[in-house]
């Protein structure tokens, strides 16, 4: 048996006849020897199952000690690496600055508590007319009255001050990070060689945690909300990229001649033919920023941002769940109204309206005449009636006690029954499920996934899915990441268990459908700590607790997924399956989801995806796994030991999408869908 | 009659797609069979294209969808690189040229139609027309007039500040028609720009470019798929097939003496009267020996027809001068309008 699970799957695999005629046989072999190793393996090679503790590469430390190096030593002649990093913070602070003074803390003389202020900032009034205005030009009075609708509420929940800080920093990060995406795009549509360097920094970018770069970052760029603006410029930044690429690739053919036979020059075709011809999917990249620049709000709050996501994260650490709850809702309400803006937005440039032919200023531009109008009269008021200003605190209303007094009812009332529900959960299926995977040969679980790399994909896949487990068990996180990998996949089959008959239910019924539509449209805007709070209120905290959290995040796509398939399948299918006397139950399960199945993988592979993301911010809730070694590295500064644990986290996300990828795409080319 | 200028002219024009194709055309001396493209895993996209485009004519290319009729007329613009060759435009051979030359050239002597408009959907009609002439950098003024004579010529007057999207598809191609004319170019073009229209439209807009090429007296390369709109508007027809060009020569020659079975099969529903022009039916007459009604000898049978219904037994015929070059005899027609 010192034979190890690699060398044997060669024998077994290398005549391999067409994969999809001898796929079950092969299968089933490579199980049966996965299971075999598995069973009578240990007491002849330990190695295999425990990965030894002195072959450990110190990955971590070399990290740590490189990023030591970058910050004392590095230097490019006239100045260090850190003067230069510096810089960049001193610039960014300018924009950060004049945009927080506007909106939250007015302009001040001085610094620190001895600051005095010269300047008020905006009356909080005249925020929200510009935002109503700003509705109204968009899309109109039904906009106008929701985003102001949701502004309203964070003046009267008393949230106006944090919620402005944090819309300072949005303002800032969300057109740079559009800006950034759009550049990076272009320069990988334009040269292949950039493309070539940008894909898989791309797919890293994408599955690595973000406390993983919350270190360096802040190393870097010191604490503050010029840092928290970088580290959500680093998030942002890359679907930005991605979203620019596809829309510049989808531009057709016949424009890119067009440009050519006009003769633009390669600036010319750029700005003038491929930019505009793109700029209907480049405006859902604008909102996708925004929306993940929210996102981060919470997390970069541990770097300093402030605003709205310190209040949660401060909350959260005092467990009082009224005054998180209150501060979740508001990041709601923002997330709310920047989405419906920005959508509108993106609707509102790219189909251009007739043109405007009325003369005069005002005539011309009714909104930024209005709006002029009303910061004026409204900062002039201010100073008279100071309600005007700011929200007279008498009038806030909080519900912080009320949430409070719920939960507390909740638990009082409802304890044995909650708790009978979470330890039946973690005695019967948590607990046993991970102790199996602990139990896993590390060696062994590396060779079947290259087994199942090589049937789904190749020799490069196989590659792949046996590189980056070896990644895992050498930097020594092997343990770590079983019990990532046992969160995460228990996470994601409740997610997709719930998900996926919610979506066969719902796709059929365009009624429901339209229904669960916008509530899971509503989930996906919802920064993913929101889904923490509710869970740490009746649970508590432990794995059962964060299982909940990523269950709520992580449903959404499996429902989008599943109804989305079944509604795709071509309707004369269906037709054809009536004509031949099909029941509705034949029609669903032989017609419907036989061809959906794709589309429904994909959906389990999001979910995944989507798991894995949020497990990282269930730390904050004491789950034992990668997430939380990101979460220790961050608290103590520990550079090399959050990338590590980060990449390791990536691994298999990485692992996880490629092979359901795969798999899709095998089954789609079974079923003659390509 | 003197031979017309040669404009354009393609001599020896490959295409192949697959690696290292111009290293695989200059190892078989730039003539490669069939059998050895297939072989060395290349795809010959188009193959030995030797054609002459005159100065004023038009110049139509059809083929079905794969014969490289639209890869040719990418070729001429050098809008994809060819793999071997020589295109020569007044003399000048474009692969040849530096990039800026080229750019040169596009911007002040070409322009091209293309099948779905390629109108940009951020501009304005005016701006769409006025677009070359931005790019060249003339100034708002000057070029935005030249957009409005344009848009004035294909009949669009009025809807100068529409967007693309609300025009239908016969509008969009004439604003696709006015850009491409903006610069007033020494070679135009089509590339199949009817075929995403409705027959009617189609019809129309047919109609439509003959009277501006009546106005305009350009060059004009035309791109089809369609065989009635080739003979309906080529003075000169080259016939593709899969990359090859198998006969070219005016419709009549092609109409009467078809080169392969392939081009027959094309040929064989076609009105010969509506394609044989009165010249190839008449009899060589002196001035003054016929009397009678007379049509041009560009008109063709079916044209002339009509004018046998008084009961004239024969038409004669003159030529561009007016000068009587022929006689059309009554049982001539009547023949050739039987056989259909």
């Amino acid at each position: 048996m010192a034979m190890s699970g690699a060398p044997l799957l060669k024998s077994d695999a290398a005549p391999a006849p067409p994969p999809s005629f001898r796929l079950p046989i092969a299968w089933v072999a490579a199980g049966a020897v996965f299971v075999l190793f598995w069973l009578y393996a240990k007491p002849v090679w330990p190695a295999a199952f425990e990965y030894p503790k002195t072959h450990v590469v110190k990955l971590a430390k070399w990290i740590s000690a490189a990023m030591k190096w970058l910050i004392d030593e590095a230097s490019f002649g006239l100045f260090s690496f850190t003067d230069f990093t510096r810089f960049v913070s001193a610039v960014l602070d300018v924009p950060y600055t004049l945009a927080a003074s506007l909106l939250s803390t007015g302009f001040l003389e001085g610094s620190g508590s001895s600051a005095i202020q010269i300047v008020p900032p905006l009356p909080c009034v005249a925020v929200i007319g510009l935002v109503m205005l700003l509705g109204h030009w968009l899309g109109g009075i039904s906009l106008a009255l929701l985003a102001g609708g949701c502004f309203l509420f964070l003046a009267v929940f008393g949230q106006w001050t944090s919620a402005m800080i944090t819309l300072a920093s949005i303002l800032v990060a969300a057109p740079l990070g559009v800006v950034f995406g759009l550049l990076f795009g272009i320069a990988a549509w334009r040269w292949r060689w950039v493309e070539r360097v940008i894909a898989p920094v791309l797919d890293l970018m994408q599955t690595i945690p973000v406390f993983a770069y919350l270190v360096p970052v802040l190393f870097l760029f010191g604490f503050g909300p010029t840092a928290a603006v970088i580290a959500t410029l680093i998030f942002a930044t890359p679907p930005m990229t991605r979203i620019a690429i596809l829309a510049l690739r989808a531009v057709p053919s016949e424009i890119i001649d067009l440009g050519n036979m006009v003769g633009c020059t390669d600036r010319q075709m750029t700005w003038r033919v491929m930019v505009p011809a793109a700029r209907e999917s480049l405006m859902v990249g604008m909102n996708q920023v925004i929306m993940l620049s929210l996102n981060m709000v919470i997390i970069a709050s541990m770097i300093g941002a402030g605003g709205l996501g310190f209040d949660v994260l401060a909350a959260l650490r005092r467990l009082d769940f009224g005054a998180g709850l209150e501060a979740g809702f508001a990041i709601v309400a923002l997330a709310i109204a920047m989405d419906r803006l920005s959508q509108a937005a993106a609707e509102k440039l790219s189909a251009p309206a007739a043109g405007n032919q009325t003369s005069g200023l005002v005539a011309r531009h009714p909104h930024l005449a209005a709006a002029l109008g009303l910061v004026l009269i409204t900062v002039v008021l201010g100073y008279a009636v100071p309600a005007i200003h700011t929200y007279p605190e008498a009038l806030q209303l909080s519900t912080g006690t009320f949430w409070s007094e719920v939960v507390a009812w909740i638990n009082i009332n409802y304890f044995d029954a909650l708790e009978a529900i979470k330890n039946t959960m973690l005695l019967n299926v948590l607990i046993p499920f991970k102790r199996f995977l602990g139990d896993l040969p590390w060696l062994g679980v590396t060779a079947f996934l290259g087994f199942a790399g090589y049937r789904l994909g190749g020799w490069r896949l196989a590659l792949l899915t046996v590189c980056l487990p070896l990644f895992i068990a050498v930097t020594g996180q092997w343990e770590k990441a079983m019990i990532t990998v046992y969160l995460c996949g228990i996470s994601a089959a409740i997610a997709a268990l719930i998900g996926v008959p919610i979506g066969i239910l719902s796709a059929t019924r365009d009624r429901i459908w339209s229904g669960v539509q916008v509530a899971i449209d509503t989930l996906q805007t919802l920064p993913s700590f929101v889904y923490l709070m509710p869970a740490v209120m009746l649970f508590r905290v432990g794995d059962f607790t964060a299982m909940i959290a990523v269950v709520a995040f992580a449903v959404a796509p499996a429902i989008r997924y599943t109804a989305l398939g079944i509604r795709k399948v071509d309707p004369r299918l269906i037709e054809a399956g009536r004509a031949m006397g099909c029941t509705e139950w034949q029609i669903l399960t032989r017609i419907r989801l036989k061809l959906a199945l794709p589309e429904i993988l994909l959906g389990l592979n999001q979910t995944i995806m989507f798991a894995l993301s949020m497990l990282v911010i269930t730390a904050l809730v004491g789950t034992r796994d990668l997430g939380q070694e990101v979460y220790i590295a961050l608290t103590k500064a520990d550079t090399g030991r959050g990338l590590v644990a980060g990449l390791s986290i990536a691994a298999i996300a990485i692992v996880a999408d490629r092979l359901i990828s795969a798999g899709a795409s095998h089954t789609r080319r079974r079923l003659g869908l390509e | 009659m003197t031979t017309p200028e040669a404009r354009l002219v393609c001599r020896n024009v490959w295409k192949l797609f697959g690696a290292d194709a111009a290293a695989f055309l200059a190892q078989h001396n730039g003539r490669p069979e069939a059998a050895a493209i297939a072989r060395a895993g290349l795809v010959g996209a188009v193959r030995r294209v030797d054609l002459d485009v005159h100065e004023g004519e038009i110049f139509v290319i059809m083929g079905l969808s794969g014969s490289g009729k639209s890869t040719l007329v990418r070729l001429m613009s050098r809008l994809i690189e060819p793999s071997g060759g020589d295109v020569l435009f007044k003399g000048e051979n474009l692969l040849k040229l530096s990039q800026s030359r080229m750019i040169e050239i596009r911007r002040h002597q070409m322009g091209m139609v293309f099948q779905h408009f390629a109108l940009l959907p951020h501009l304005t009609v005016l701006d769409n027309v006025a677009f070359p002439l931005d790019i060249q950098g003339m100034n708002r003024p000057a070029r935005e007039a030249r957009a409005r004579e344009m848009i004035d010529l294909v009949g669009l007057n009025g809807k100068e500040s529409a967007f693309p999207r609300q025009l239908s598809g016969g509008q969009q191609q004439r604003v696709g028609i006015a850009r491409s004319l903006a610069v007033e170019p020494e070679i135009w073009f089509l590339d199949e720009p009817f075929s995403a229209l409705d027959p009617l439209i189609r019809r129309e807009m047919q109609d439509e470019f003959m009277r501006l090429q009546t106005k305009l007296h350009k060059t004009i390369v035309f791109i089809t798929h369609d065989f009635d709109e080739a003979i309906r508007l080529a003075d000169r027809i080259a016939i593709m097939k899969d990359g090859e060009i198998v006969q070219a020569g005016t419709p009549e020659e092609i109409v009467l003496t078809p080169a392969t079975s392939y081009v027959a099969e094309f040929t064989k529903n076609v009105a010969r009267a509506k394609v044989i022009r009165t010249r190839s039916l008449m009899v060589p007459a002196d001035s003054g020996s016929v009397e009678g009604p007379v049509v041009s000898a560009r008109s063709t049978i079916a044209d002339a027809a009509p004018l046998f219904l008084d009961g004239v037994a024969h038409l004669g015929v003159t030529d561009d001068a007016g000068e009587l070059i022929g006689r059309l005899d009554r049982e001539t027609v009547v023949a050739l309008m039987l056989q259909g």
